[in-house]
């Protein structure tokens, strides 16, 4: 029901609902919003006093006024509201609903069901009943019109397609001379090309009843089949329309050598303003060329813009070899002129000794008159034939002496030959010029007329053999054979009893003999097949086409005979497609060679409906979702408002708030790199790497935060949280020390990795290798996390090392310290040893050490254990023989740990107090 | 929590500073006091004969009397202690305990004996005692909204701290200071409250409940209760007070907005008195 502009009302009663909402308002007022909750230990003074108050708080106006939004929204949500309502004419009685449902309205095909189900919705809710019929389809011969309610029609809707032929409006228009209903609505999709015809029909219809027309405004675009043209091939591209368009793609596909299909070219071409056709033309090599099985619009789906190449297109690669050469100027002599000459037009021709023309892999080798072939090339020929090549041979004086004194047959010859041949109808011999018999029906040449004026005065004769009958494909009127072929692998030997010139007979001079040479598929046809041509053959469809242009196999259809394929109209019994028969195909295209596209014209005043509509958009979920939304709000709202909204729910809608803006923030590599890069630097930073065990990474995380919140609080040094660093990708340089405890599961670094680590001790970096094993074994491969670490270390360069002696710096950089326990107390730990010069000068405690800092440090006492501290300072591991007698040893731990970070920072400076007794010496003078 | 707040109450032990708290009288202990002469009846071993060598008369050498005072803390840990009215604030608990912690800190390093009041094993000295204390304070959980002293019979002459909210049923307490009064146990109660408790800052339709939710009350307009609540709490405080002079305990009334130094160091100085 149409309503105010472009809004409609599916239910617009239910509108009156909007009356009750100031009721509800009031309603809302008068009940007091919920109490507010509130934890309060000193509730118990409240309890026994009285309220002085009774009015009650109201709830906020806009919370209102939100509820009443939703409640609005919701209510005309439910009145069913739709944009652009479809201004439907009230319409009674039968609809016809005519199709054309050609190849031309696949493209849109989708469109059109949608539009034919959004007119057969209509018809439901007008309750009309309706026939729908496909002009394309076959016609319900003799029978009345099948009106039915439109419901069923929209159930078969979509099993139609287009079909890939037009529709033949003259039997169409005798189907309606002959139908008895009047008084229906007719309803004509067209798929809006002119054919003749039309006027006729839309004239019977309107007798009937009103006429509308539904047609898609576009282009519609076919290719007519290509033509063979100076060695290139043409299609042309046509339109119904002459407007200015887009440029048309067209590709050649084609299977490629593995025999997969494949785009072989591709042209653009652009139609001129005003013009309804352009030729596209495609100059390929002839390898490539041969190869097109169809061309194809792109982007079209449609069988007319789809044409199948067939053999037109096709030229044979010949061989030609004569035995004996004509003399100079002897020409119409030469036992290949007349081969030539029938062959030129559709084949391209090699003349060449056998064995360089079987090099350029020919599809037929034709021999005139060769014999004493040396064995490699008799070789050489019968392996190309039985890989599937065909030889043609002729006869001449030479083969008809080479059969004397042979018993074997020869393997290049269909028939064994008597030696000599014979002569008739010459001035030495009895008979008369013998004439062709007429084909048999299993003959490659059956059908073919012959005609009278060819006589044979010469021919090699075949000795009598079980086989020879069989291997005869044409004969003469006495019987002898002329023609005889046989298998030899999956290629054939064909011989012409006569010579190739017009020597024997006059064969070659007919019509006749280029007619047998096409038929051996030796040389192809050049213009479309005459019915004759394809008279008495049956042709197997090999490929047909649907309407969307789309190929499938066809072996399940029956055979069709050769002279309806020649001119006929693709239709429901002829499809369009290739055809097959023997070594010959015949593509049926769609388009034919000299078809014109034009737009069908319609009387002015006929309504016609170009689809281009604004669709129907109902509001009703719309307007529901934003109600609800609203809803949401209230809910929000009110929690907020009742305090509510804090605790946890708070947390969990901070949570929902940050994902969300995570999902927004792209994530970015290199910033993190950076933000990395500045932590590690930003403060004084441990770290430990990265081990792949999520338990032992925790542990050395827990552990190294533990050891820089001790340190934090006892000395200068207040370092950062830990950083894991990860040895393949990250920059180790920023870190003054890195803990490394070894797993037995680890990873051997990258070499890569590797430089970069050695590049990090020989800049002032130190590694504390620790294997969590107490040292059992020593420093050896006792136990699995030692060998592991000497297969760690073995990429490492790791100078010669000792036991932490009693006098290194390491026991009093900062505590005064003997022994370096973590979980595990006692073992030895092993740093970088001191020159064997070093001495120890007489009074004074410590010698005279190395400077700098050792770079690798190694033990197994399983330091990050004890430093383990969680968040909250409570220690992860118990160490010692537990209850409070280990502290003493994680202490002494932690104190190894500042010893050590000290020793890191500020390297060999207390080593430096090796000069405090000479200091003070001077200090006392 | 409790190791965050144990390094806070160690720092705010740190700023007590302390000299040594003898007890100014002879007795057992390893400072030196006094000499004195030898009275018959004195055993032979505890003449001091260096002293006695120079002189004609015998000398007694006395050291100073260093018993070790028991202090038991009753730092309540009940439910409503978990409030805090602003997130930016401690929980009374939190601070309760880290008052309760700085003054054992400050007794242990006097050498005092410490214990919490629901520990049935003596009071001890020593730097592991804090520790113990700390996990038993991490070890109790209450589903109780309100609490009240454990009840246990008190070391003669020990001293007790209490540290509570106390507004919970006053009669408990009461009744456990009276009887520590009985066996001369004397002490300092410091009543921890949340300003929000103090100010009582509510309006509209509220219901207000305990921190279980066991106890509810409701109300339409709370702005409306406000005064009667205020007379109400001055009530509980007086009556706190006035129990406290009655027993010759101290009472300090301390709000978790406030720092806790000035009451720590009232609570020392308050067990100081007592001594």
């Amino acid at each position: 029901m149409p309503f105010a502009g472009t809004i409609g009302f599916l239910s617009p009663w239910l509108l009156l609902g909007l009356l009750a909402l100031p009721v509800l308002w009031w309603l809302l007022r008068a009940v007091p919003p919920a109490a507010i909750r509130r934890r309060f230990p000193a509730v118990t003074l409240l309890l026994g006093l009285k309220d002085p108050e009774s009015t009650p708080d109201k709830t906020p106006w806009w919370l209102l006024l939100l509820r009443m939004l939703a409640l609005a929204l919701v209510i005309v949500g439910f009145a069913g509201p739709i944009l652009n309502p479809e201004q439907q004419r009230l319409a009674t009685g039968p609809l016809l609903i005519l199709r054309d449902a050609s190849w031309a309205s696949a493209p849109d095909w989708a469109r059109r069901q949608d539009k034919l189900a959004e007119v057969l919705a209509g018809a439901e809710r007008q309750g009309r009943p309706v026939a729908m019929l496909a002009l394309s389809g076959p016609l319900p011969k003799d029978q009345p019109l099948e009106f039915q309610a439109a419901g069923e029609w929209v159930k078969n809707l979509p099993a139609s397609e287009p079909m890939p032929w037009e529709p033949d409006y003259e039997a169409v228009g005798i189907w309606l001379g002959s139908l008895k209903e009047t008084g229906f609505e007719t309803l004509w999709m067209s798929d809006g090309l002119a054919r003749d015809g039309r006027g006729d029909l839309l004239a019977a219809l309107s007798k009937r009843g009103r006429v509308s027309v539904i047609e898609a405004d576009r282009s519609i675009l076919a290719l007519r089949p290509p033509v063979y043209r100076d060695a290139t091939l043409a299609v042309t591209a046509l339109r119904q329309d002459a407007v200015i368009g887009e440029p048309v793609i067209i590709n050649a596909l084609g299977p490629d050598p593995a025999g997969i299909e494949r785009q072989l070219a591709s042209k653009e071409v652009s139609f001129d303003t005003g013009a309804t056709s352009v030729e596209a033309v495609f100059d390929l090599p002839s390898e490539l060329r041969n190869r097109i099985s169809r061309f194809q619009i792109v982007g079209i789906r449609s069988a007319g813009a789809v044409v199948l190449a067939d053999d037109a297109l096709k030229r044979r690669k010949i061989a030609l070899f004569a035995g004996q050469q004509p003399r100079e100027g002897q020409e119409l002599v030469s036992p290949l002129h007349y081969l030539k000459k029938a062959l030129a037009p559709g084949a391209e021709l090699i003349e060449a000794p056998v064995r360089e023309s079987l090099l350029a892999a020919p599809d037929v080798v034709i021999l005139a008159d060769v014999v004493n072939m040396t064995p490699s090339e008799v070789q050489n020929l019968t392996e190309w034939v039985e890989k599937g090549g065909m030889l043609v041979r002729f006869a001449g004086p030479r083969l008809a002496e080479a059969g004397a004194g042979k018993i074997d047959q020869d393997p290049l010859l269909p028939v064994r030959l008597r030696a000599g041949g014979r002569n008739v109808g010459g001035a030495m011999s009895w008979g008369s010029p013998k004439q062709l018999q007429a084909f048999e029906s299993g003959s490659p040449f059956f059908g073919l007329a012959i005609p009278k004026d060819v006589e044979v005065t010469s021919q090699v004769i075949a000795e009598p053999d079980p086989a020879l009958n069989e291997r005869t494909i044409a004969s003469l009127q006495d019987g002898t054979p002329l023609v005889t072929r046989k298998s030899l692998g999956q290629g054939q030997v064909v011989l012409f009893h006569v010579t190739a010139n017009a020597e024997w007979s006059s064969l070659p001079l007919s019509g006749l003999f280029v007619q047998m040479l096409e038929r051996l598929a030796v040389s192809t046809r050049t213009a479309t097949p005459e019915a004759a041509d394809l008279a008495g053959q049956s042709w197997q469809p090999e490929q047909v086409l649907n309407g969307f242009g789309e190929l499938r196999q066809a072996d399940d259809l029956i055979a069709v005979a050769g002279e309806r394929l020649a001119g006929a109209r693709v239709g429901s019994n002829l499809l369009p497609g290739i055809y097959r028969h023997g070594d010959r195909q015949i593509a049926l295209n769609v388009i034919a060679p000299d078809r014109e596209l034009a737009a069908a014209a319609w009387p002015v005043g006929l309504p016609v409906d170009h689809m281009q509509k604004v669709a129907e958009q109902p509001l009703k979920a719309l307007l529901l979702a934003l109600a609800l939304i609203g809803l949401m709000l209230d809910i929000l709202a009110t929690l907020w408002l009742s305090g509510r909204l804090s605790g946890p729910r708070e947390t969990v809608l901070r949570g929902v708030l940050l994902v969300m803006a995570l999902m927004v923030l792209p994530g970015d590599g290199a910033k993190a790199q950076d933000e990395m890069a500045l932590r590690a630097t930003r403060d004084t930073v441990l770290a430990y790497v990265k081990t792949g065990d999520a338990g032992l990474d925790r542990i050395s995380e827990a552990g190294l935060y533990g050891l820089s919140q001790v340190m934090a609080t006892r000395t200068a040094v207040e370092p950062a949280d830990p950083i894991a660093v990860d040895l393949e990708t990250d920059e180790l340089a920023f870190y003054p020390m890195i803990y490394w405890p070894v797993s037995e599961s680890q990873a051997l670094p990258s070499k890569a990795a590797y430089g970069r680590l050695n590049n990090y001790l020989l800049t002032g970096g130190m590694i504390l290798f620790d294997t969590r094993d107490a040292n059992l074994g020593g420093l050896g491969t006792a136990t699995p996390n030692g060998r592991r670490l000497q297969q760690l270390a073995a990429g490492l360069n790791i100078p010669a090392l000792e036991p932490i002696p009693p006098d290194h710096v390491l026991t009093r950089t900062f505590y005064l310290l003997q022994d370096f326990p973590g979980r595990y107390a006692g073992a030895e730990v092993w740093v970088e040893a001191a020159p064997k010069d070093a001495v120890r000068i007489e009074g004074m405690p410590f010698r005279n050490l190395n400077d700098g800092v050792s770079p690798v440090l190694i033990g197994g006492n399983d330091w990050a254990s004890a430093w383990a501290m969680t968040r909250q300072g409570d220690a992860m591991f118990p160490v010692g023989r537990g209850g409070y007698a280990g502290q003493r040893q994680r202490e002494i731990a932690y104190r190894f740990g500042i010893n050590l970070v000290m020793y890191v920072l500020t390297g060999n400076y207390k080593s430096d107090q090796v000069h405090v007794p000479a200091l003070l010496e001077r200090l006392g003078q | 929590m409790l190791p965050p707040l144990l390094a806070e109450a160690h720092q705010l032990a740190a700023t007590v500073v302390m000299g040594t708290h003898g007890r100014r009288q002879p007795g057992q202990g390893e400072e030196f006091w006094q000499f004195r002469g030898a009275v018959p009846g004195d055993p032979w071993r505890s003449i001091d004969w260096r002293r006695s060598a120079r002189g004609d008369a015998h000398f007694i050498r006395q050291r100073e009397w260093q018993a070790a005072q028991s202090v038991l803390f009753w730092i309540d840990g009940a439910q409503s202690m978990a409030f805090s009215g602003d997130k930016s604030r401690q929980t009374k608990a939190a601070r309760a305990t880290l008052i309760g912690l700085a003054t054992a800190i400050l007794l242990i390093r006097g050498g005092e004996r410490v214990a919490l009041i629901e520990d049935p094993d003596p009071a001890r000295s020593g730097q592991t005692q804090i520790d113990r204390l700390v996990a038993q304070l991490a070890a109790r959980e209450s589903d109780r909204d309100y609490g009240a002293p454990a009840s246990r019979i008190f070391p003669k002459g020990s001293r007790a701290v209490f540290l509570s909210d106390f507004l919970g049923d006053p009669e408990k307490v009461g009744e456990s200071l009276l009887r520590a009064a009985d066996r001369g146990v004397k002490g300092a109660l410091i009543q921890i409250l949340d300003p929000v408790e103090e100010v009582f800052p509510f309006d509209g339709r509220t219901e207000f409940r305990s921190m279980s939710g066991a106890i509810r009350f409701d109300t339409l307009r709370a702005r409306g209760l406000r005064a009667a609540y205020l007379d109400k709490l001055a009530a509980r405080k007086d009556r706190l007070q006035s129990l406290c002079h009655k027993t010759g305990w101290n009472y300090l009334c301390h709000h978790s907005n406030e720092n806790a130094q000035p009451a720590l160091m009232w609570l020392y100085a308050a067990l100081e008195q007592v001594r």
